[in-house]
């Protein structure tokens, strides 16, 4: 989800200065949030009384960090762990300010209580826009500090030696001859009064041993040998196991079914209409796809979306030759535009996108009376929960959510409606006191909606005589994703949709006019953001448009972007980073190859990629990937590098292949027979160079994403001289 | 009909319809989940298991098809080049959601057990029918050419 808005007008918690930045963050961005860290003595009692984990005997020293007698330091992540490395990368912020010892720490997800785990930069519980590290870094920090001083303050007691005297170093508290392990101090620590958060002396970076360092192997374990859990993989006592016959075009509804056949087979239980389509209950999932497949349903298509995703596109680039809402305006580039001697205009168009994460999604529910208790991999997990208790008409405090670990989610998982979540519980009331798992099959979570809207886009710029923007005009047409969203309130402004627009409005580029325009269209066919959200389709028009006026006004495409970067320092580094990393002007390349740049920033960090690619005939392949970021300090290089790595990887399989059709209403792709994402023969080489920075630390997940596409069609420009407008990307 | 199966070395008896992809039979009827479930139509790969040593997708595999063969789960590899996978994989932090994971380990020991010196085009012939949207095939790559050295300097697969 994409909360980037608020972050950048929000000030970021600081590094040095963090107190100030810290609570005007927590003040603003939350209703009733508390510092998890500084709990009174009586709330700490109380977070003793009901541990986060529910397990005895953890002693709590605040609302992340428990320290058990058994030397055990576990810590509560707020954020759903779906590969991005929040286990880690927060585990780091806590083991840090601790001094723990790595191996001493295991990580859990917390449990969704708002008041406690709030997202800082969003207000509610939930995991997206690339902000759990931005919004956690001081937060976790601080509670560790806190944990420590505790430990620090029992130890003093207990030798009774002056407390700044005390040394902590790798889980053991030492002091001349005394030394104990965290878990002999546990007790005594527990009882210590939680100290101020003012009173709280954080590292400087310089003193930071396991902030930076390459060697924290990654706490989200299991995953090599089949032992981590997810939603697919919970067991509860007495499951049973659902699946859905979706209507086949969106907006259609449950005439009639008849339900006989399906009820005669082997293993199913149970079937019956939901709101959302026929739900099938069966003793395991292949009993209840077969049971699926005997059911006879009438569809009442009267109010259902009936269009092609072609008819829409071509709709679409008619919009873009008509005037749209005002997104963002500077100076009158309309008229200059309309007076240019020198001209260049492009027309783009980028189809639907489905997430197709690996785990199709899924959810087990069970209904108790008033009550709710569900696993999953919840990201949204405020809003599903605030869902949830609304349809059972019971209060939010009623509906319990283990989170487990989440098969990828790329944005899927944080849907504002809950429709995943919310159909396991329309299921499960049905059978009280029975735990049920949703299975969505690959088919059901590719033709289920909630993709990345289909856009076209018209980029105009009046040029002066030496090739340079005077005038930059956008205009774009496509769904808004926020739109009849609990969102819409703070990210639809004057009917702009903040997220069809960012990443073309506050254009980096230094052009003096400019004018952002949008059509918003209104389609039945479901929509969400996807890993980088508007900066999917923003970067690539930007970075594409901005190459071919480099490739006009005869210049070097990185020396036509730095000459209109110069008041963007950031962007200007990073840019140079990745350029000197891959030999941009020295390298020589094979014959046939083409090289191709693009810089962009979203989610508060910039990324810049250079795409090196081979061309024969109308096929080619993207062979080798440099890119540099920048997001701030580097908490965890390792899981910095994977992510680009991995944005990238996402990103290059929207540039190569990916792309969801409608006929007449009906999705034209089913699996990955039909959608066709990257492969491992197709994955470049990838170099991923991160520039040193003091700063806060920024977005990491998503930011790697929106560069690729362009870069890769920037390199094909530069072999073949033709420049690729439309996704994905086809030569002939 | 009941069927017997053997899963790790060990005989389970279910009763379940032979058609039923092998898949489910392990997750759903004996609750080896670490086999998972990401397609359905021999596509993606993440239900990868062996098969008397060969890499197959087990949700086009239907359960009387299996009978009277090896089967080994990602809950029952123990080979040396299994091991030295997994070693690797936890090494170079290889895993990121890790839903693919454990039929991209079962394809790359299969892979290593029977060639301990692959080339990038032997990877990405072995590795190409295992899916991961998480992106992780250069560190996969870069694990297979890990454990493959191990293997090596141990002295063998086998
Ligand atoms: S689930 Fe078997 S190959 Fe995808
Ligand atoms: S690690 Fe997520 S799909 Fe491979």
């Amino acid at each position: 989800m994409n909360i980037n808005r608020f972050a950048r007008n929000k000030q970021q918690p600081g590094v040095d200065t963090g107190r100030r930045n810290f609570l005007k963050v927590a003040a603003t961005g939350s209703a009733g949030f508390t510092l998890g860290i500084s709990l009174s003595a009586g709330a700490q009692a109380q977070a003793q009384a009901t541990t986060a984990s529910g397990a005895v005997n953890a002693l709590e020293y605040n609302a992340f960090v428990s320290i058990t007698p058994e030397n055990v330091v576990r810590i509560y992540i707020k954020h759903l762990e779906m590969g991005q490395g929040v286990y880690t990368g927060l585990a780091t912020c806590v083991a840090e300010e601790l001094d723990a010892d790595w191996q001493q720490i295991v990580c859990e997800h917390a449990p969704v209580d708002t008041a406690k785990y709030a997202n800082l930069l969003m207000g509610q519980q939930g995991t997206g826009g690339s902000t759990a590290m931005a919004n956690s870094f001081m937060q976790l920090r601080r509670a560790g500090a806190a944990a420590k001083a505790m430990l620090v303050s029992a130890a003093a007691q207990r030798w009774q030696v002056p407390i700044d005297e005390i040394r902590v170093n790798e889980g053991v508290v030492s002091h001349g001859s005394h030394r104990a392990t965290f878990g002999e101090l546990a007790v005594e620590a527990s009882r210590q009064t939680p100290p101020a958060t003012d009173a709280l002396v954080l590292k400087t970076p310089a003193q930071f041993r396991l902030i930076g360092s390459e060697n924290t192997l990654r706490k989200d374990t299991g995953k090599q040998d089949g032992t981590a859990i997810y939603t697919q993989d919970v067991q509860v006592p007495g499951m049973l196991t659902a699946v859905v016959a979706h209507a086949p075009r969106f907006g259609a509804r449950v005439r009639s079914f008849d339900a006989s056949a399906a009820l005669a087979r082997r293993g199913v239980r149970q079937v019956f209409e939901i709101d959302t389509g026929i739900a099938v209950v069966a003793d395991d999932y292949w009993s209840a796809t077969k049971g699926r497949e005997l059911l006879q349903i009438e569809w009442d298509e009267s109010s259902a979306e009936t269009r092609s995703s072609d008819t829409l596109l071509q709709q679409y680039r008619n919009l873009v030759e008509t005037e749209g809402a005002i997104a963002e305006q500077h100076g009158n580039a309309v008229d200059t535009l309309a007076s240019a001697n020198d001209k260049v205009e492009l027309v783009f168009e980028f189809p639907y996108l489905a997430h197709a994460q690996m785990e199709p999604v899924n959810c087990v529910a069970r209904i108790s009376g008033n009550s709710a208790e569900l696993w999953y991999g919840c990201q949204s997990a405020t809003g599903d929960q605030a869902a949830i208790a609304q349809l059972l008409g019971t209060r939010p405090q009623d509906v319990k959510i283990h989170t487990v670990f989440a098969g990828g989610g790329f944005g899927r998982r944080a849907n504002p409606k809950a429709d995943y979540v919310l159909e396991a519980v329309n299921i499960a009331r049905q059978l009280p006191d029975t735990p049920v798992k949703l299975v969505w099959s690959r088919e059901d979570d590719m033709q289920g909606g909630f993709y990345r809207p289909a856009y076209a886009h018209k980029l105009s710029a009046a040029l002066d005589d030496q090739g340079k923007p005077l005038a930059f005009q956008a205009r774009i047409a496509g769904q808004s994703i926020m739109a009849g969203t609990s969102m819409a309130a703070m990210m639809v402004n004057n009917g702009i949709d903040n997220t069809s627009v960012e990443g073309l409005t506050e254009f980096s580029y230094e052009v003096p006019e400019r004018q952002v325009e949008l059509h918003t269209t209104d389609v039945g066919v479901p929509v969400q953001w996807w890993r980088s959200v508007g900066h999917t389709h923003t970067a690539f028009s930007k970075e594409v448009f901005i190459n071919a006026l480099a490739r006009k006004a005869g210049m070097d495409p990185v020396a036509y972007r730095l000459s209109l970067l110069t008041h963007n320092p950031r962007e200007t580094a990073v840019l140079k980073l990745a350029a000197e990393k891959a030999g941009w002007g020295s390298r020589e390349l094979p014959a046939g190859w083409g090289r191709g740049v693009a810089v962009h920033t979203s989610f508060g960090s910039t990324v810049a990629e250079i795409a090196e690619v081979s061309v024969q005939g109308n096929n080619f392949k993207v062979e080798r990937v440099v890119a540099a970021i920048d997001c701030g300090i580097a908490v965890n290089p390792s899981i910095i590098r994977a992510q680009v790595e991995g944005a990238i990887a996402y990103g290059l399989s929207a540039a190569l292949q990916d792309e969801l059709t409608l006929s007449e209403g009906v999705v034209d792709q089913s699996n990955f027979h039909n959608y066709q994402v990257l492969r491992m023969n197709a994955m470049p080489v990838v170099e991923t160079h991160i520039l040193a920075s003091t700063n806060a630390p920024s977005g990491v997940g998503e930011p790697g994403t929106p560069p690729i596409a362009a870069a890769v069609a920037n390199a094909l420009a530069d072999a073949t001289g033709n420049t690729l407008t439309r996704l994905p990307l086809r030569l002939s | 009909m009941p069927y017997t199966l053997s899963i790790n070395g060990q005989q389970h008896e279910l009763d379940v319809d032979g058609d039923m992809p092998l898949l489910w039979a392990v997750r759903d009827h004996l609750h080896f989940t670490g086999t998972k479930f990401g397609c359905g139509m021999a596509q993606c790969g993440a239900c990868t298991l062996h098969i008397d040593g060969v890499a197959t997708r087990s949700c086009v595999l239907p359960v009387a098809d299996a009978v009277g063969k090896a089967i080994t789960t990602i809950e029952g590899l123990g080979s040396p080049a299994a091991q030295a996978v997994q070693s690797a994989w936890v090494e170079l932090q290889v895993p990121q959601c890790g839903y693919c994971q454990s039929g991209q380990v079962m394809s790359a020991t299969a892979l290593l057990e029977q060639n301990d010196t692959p080339t990038d085009a032997d990877i990405d012939a072995a590795m190409s029918g295992n899916i991961c949207r998480c992106g992780t095939y250069p560190r996969i790559k870069a694990g297979i050419k890990m454990a493959a050295s191990q293997i090596r300097n141990a002295g063998g697969a086998a």
